[in-house]
């Protein structure tokens, strides 16, 4: 039984020839910020509209604890959503922006204050929304995804416009929500953005999911990971570590590069196998590497596979 | 890893409560919160008030005598029947007093008349008779009269052969009743009796004189002992096309066998004269009456009916000061397109659909908030420009057909309607197009233009207009009351609308559902 708060399978949907969502499948569990990440046109905001119940889809299904958003009778309480920041009336103030949407859920005004000072959005809260600087803007919008108190927070691009102190905010506000328990699905095109702030890791390109996974296994499974050993016996290293799946070429003397295996993995193969080393170091790209190798080589990945078809 | 998985899943502790009556909070907390909408439904209101205000100032009526500048006066207050309704009264009576219960009978033998050629403006100097054709108004009337007093809008029954209507049996102006169909001529004679018992009058007719028969009754109240019997003509002015005005016309009959039998005193002297004559009504000439051996020949114009307006009598439907109806739509129009594209312009509509999946319901809770503020400004509007209206139309010496409070609250209610429906409609189609300035354009071009061409547009094309599209809405500022048996041009020129005021309302309101539908089904349909 999955514990997650958020579940698509198999979403795709289709804008022309274009496949906006090819088989999209996460989940986001509670208690963990979930970093959502990928190149810009890779399907997150889709994604997120998908779930919201905003956008149709071809196939496949997104389910919010367990059911279509469409169907949840109190949404705000069940989801909080920053989709875009600037989806304001300028001339409305953003107090009365919350207002509205307290008054759908039948929240009283006491509720949008509430919400207006956890996110620091103070007497500019009064103000018309058209003034905003895109900082207020993103406080506002996180304000009205936490009104509903939700169990579920959904941001697309949360950081974008913040200046470096409202990163910084913004950064320990989500890591407090996801101590609460809350599931927070954050999407970015930056994985720098992430890196510091994910708890795990969903990597989006083309409408794939690349990578579902912790930042210390995407790291580890990229290509762009190698060791390094030294070993007199570099031989029987070889046969051993190729027999385990490695990939392994000699770099110099008595020193071979490997590829395919985890350095602990390495280590305990050789030392079941009696192989004596001398030295071994581990080479990892960074995350941003790692991220940028697997979204690139998603993008070949797609080349080729439309290949021959008409477009 | 599962250390995060076992954390314990968050509930909110916020108490929410979803429904109709909170989307429509929602919703009107998002119209009042934007001012340029509140100042749009008071600019709304006042452009009403306004233009209504600025066109009864233009309005002038009334007449000169001498040599200018002369002494000018307004147009007299148009007469009123015991029912409190505008009525006509002018026609030439040869009559004498009848006491207590007895009849009256005579026998017309001969309705001709004459048609002016000159329009309503039959100058001064000229014969009128060289000025005309000959031709005879099918509403040209002969026949018997009774009534309690000559006084011009008091109670009458008549019995009376007409131009091309056959005999009818009429009474207190608003009362028509069929009798024996065909024209009159020497060879085709017709008997007229009216009977006086108490305060019940009856009519009858005859082709013989022998063989009678009933046409109908009337009960005219508190009846004096003595009345005035006798022969009446009048003849009415007949409508030209679409024009405002009609032609003056004049009918002469003649009767024999004339016979009063009274139960008390009678057998004085005729007397003849022409009746409720002035200004208020056009007339061909003044009438006469000669009587011979052979009879009597009575000649006359104008009529005893329901006032109408537009081919004899002049005056304003005390709606009138809503001509500034139409340009009240088109701010509301504005408006409603606003309320809609609000949402798409910056993907507000995403916030809006996140926490009301339920798309069809946010539709129809823009729409009733937005038909309810609009309701009350268009209400109001009507109400105050009516009133203003009515005191410069009066100021200006313009003649107003009364109005009955409940017509008035009928009138401003059911433009306030129209303003709302027109709002909502707007707001629909601004919902398919998701372009304001489109939306706008469409509801101008259905509903205001085909209301200005109607105006303008002679014939049927602008009848069809006021029928079909939803300018038909219009027809709730009707407050004037169509007649059969009075010809006219029942334009909406001059107050008649071709559909009732419910059923030119409900013209509007389908094209509004219609259009609520196909936004209902976009906007379910398409991706938010």
């Amino acid at each position: 039984m999955s514990t997650a708060m958020v579940e698509v399978t198999e979403l795709r949907k289709r804008y022309g020839a274009t496949r906006a969502l090819d088989g999209v499948t996460f989940g986001v569990e509670p208690g963990r910020i979930t970093g959502f990440v990928g190149p810009n046109g890779a399907g997150k905001s889709t994604t997120m509209r998908v779930i919201l119940g905003l956008d149709a889809v071809d196939s496949g299904t997104a389910l919010v604890g367990g059911h279509r958003y469409e169907t949840l009778a109190e949404p705000l309480r069940a989801v909080g959503a920053l989709l875009d920041a600037g989806a304001l009336q300028h001339n409305r103030s953003g107090r009365n922006h919350l207002l509205w949407l307290a008054h759908s859920h039948g929240l009283p005004a006491a509720r949008v204050d509430e919400v207006i000072d956890l996110v620091g959005l103070g007497p500019a809260a009064r103000r018309k929304a058209g003034g905003y600087s895109l900082g207020m803007r993103q406080r506002l919008g996180i304000a009205a995804a936490m009104l509903g108190d939700p169990p579920v927070l959904l941001m697309d691009e949360p950081f974008n416009g913040m200046d470096p102190e409202g990163i910084v905010w913004m950064r320990g506000f989500l890591r407090a929500l996801a101590a609460q328990g809350r599931a927070v699905l954050i999407s970015s095109h930056l994985m720098s953005e992430l890196q510091d702030i994910a708890d795990h890791l969903i990597v989006i390109g083309r409408g794939k999911v690349l990578a579902d996974t912790s930042v210390e296994e995407l790291v580890a499974t990229v290509s762009g990971q190698w060791v390094t050993l030294r070993t007199s016996a570099s031989s029987d290293a070889s046969r051993v570590l190729t027999g385990a799946g490695g990939e392994v070429n000699p770099s110099g003397v008595d020193v071979l590069t490997v590829t395919g295996l985890a350095p602990q993995r390495i280590v305990a193969l050789l030392g079941e196998a009696g192989v004596p080393l001398s030295e071994i170091a581990a080479h990892r790209a960074s995350l941003e590497e790692a991220y940028l190798a697997l979204t690139r080589d998603a993008g070949e990945f797609h080349a080729a596979a439309t290949e021959g078809v008409a477009r | 890893m599962s250390a995060v998985e076992t954390a314990p899943s968050y509930v909110s502790r916020v108490p929410a409560r979803t429904g109709f009556p909170q989307l429509l909070h929602a919703e009107w907390t998002k119209f009042r919160t934007v001012r340029a909408w509140v100042t749009t439904t008071l600019v709304a209101t006042l452009v009403l008030i306004g233009l209504s205000w600025f066109a009864a100032n233009g309005s002038h009526a009334g007449f000169c005598s001498g040599p200018p500048p002369g002494s000018c006066h307004g147009e007299p207050p148009l007469p009123v029947g015991p029912d409190g309704e505008a009525v006509v009264d002018t026609y030439f009576f040869v009559h004498q007093p009848l006491t207590g219960d007895g009849s009256i009978t005579a026998r017309v033998t001969a309705l001709t008349g004459r048609i002016s050629t000159e329009g309503n403006a039959v100058r001064a100097g000229t014969n009128p008779f060289t000025e005309s054709r000959p031709g005879l108004a099918e509403w040209a009337k002969a026949g018997l009269l009774l009534r309690p007093s000559l006084r011009t809008g008091s109670q009458y029954a008549a019995v009376l052969a007409t131009g091309s209507h056959g005999v009818r049996m009429q009474s207190d102006y608003v009362h028509d009743t069929a009798g024996l169909a065909g024209a009159v001529s020497a060879t085709s004679p017709r008997w007229l009796r009216l009977t006086r018992v108490g305060d019940v009058i009856t009519g009858a007719d005859s082709a013989d004189g022998v063989h009678w028969t009933t046409v109908t009754t009337a009960r005219l109240h508190d009846l004096p002992s003595t009345v005035q019997v006798g022969l009446f003509v009048t003849s009415p002015a007949q409508p030209r096309g679409f024009a405002a005005d009609g032609e003056p016309t004049y009918a002469t009959g003649h009767f024999d066998n004339v016979a009063v039998s009274a139960a008390g005193a009678s057998g004085s002297a005729w007397v003849g004269g022409d009746l409720g004559g002035g200004p208020s009504y056009r007339t061909f000439a003044r009438g006469s009456f000669q009587q011979a051996a052979g009879g009597f020949t009575v000649s006359g114009s104008g009529d005893i009916a329901p006032a109408v307006r537009g081919a004899g009598a002049g005056g304003q439907p005390a709606a009138a000061g809503l001509v500034g109806a139409f340009a009240a739509l088109i701010v509301v129009a504005v408006l409603g397109a606003l309320f809609m594209t609000s949402e798409y312009r910056r993907g507000l509509l995403r916030t809006t659909f996140a926490a009301t999946p339920r798309r069809g319901r946010v539709l129809a809770a823009k729409a009733l908030v937005l038909g309810a503020v609009t309701f009350v400004g268009g209400v109001v509007g009507a109400v105050i420009a009516t009133a203003v209206s009515r005191r410069v139309l009066l100021a200006n010496g313009n003649a107003l057909f009364p109005m009955s409070g409940l017509t008035e609250a009928r009138v401003a209610i059911g433009l306030g309607a129209v303003v709302a429906v027109t709002a909502v409609l707007a707001l629909a189609v601004a919902a398919i197009t998701r372009r304001s300035t489109d939306a706008v354009v469409a509801v101008i071009v259905t509903t205001v233009v085909p209301y200005i061409l109607s105006m303008t547009l002679s014939g049927s094309v602008g009848t069809w207009l006021l029928r079909l599209t939803p300018a038909a809405g219009f027809a709730v500022e009707e407050s004037l009351t169509r007649y059969h048996q009075v010809a006219n041009s029942y334009s909406a020129v001059n107050g008649y609308y071709p559909l009732s005021p419910l059923a030119g309302f409900a013209v509007l309101c389908a094209w509004t559902l219609l259009a609520l539908v196909v936004a209902r089904r976009l906007l379910r349909r398409r991706d938010a």
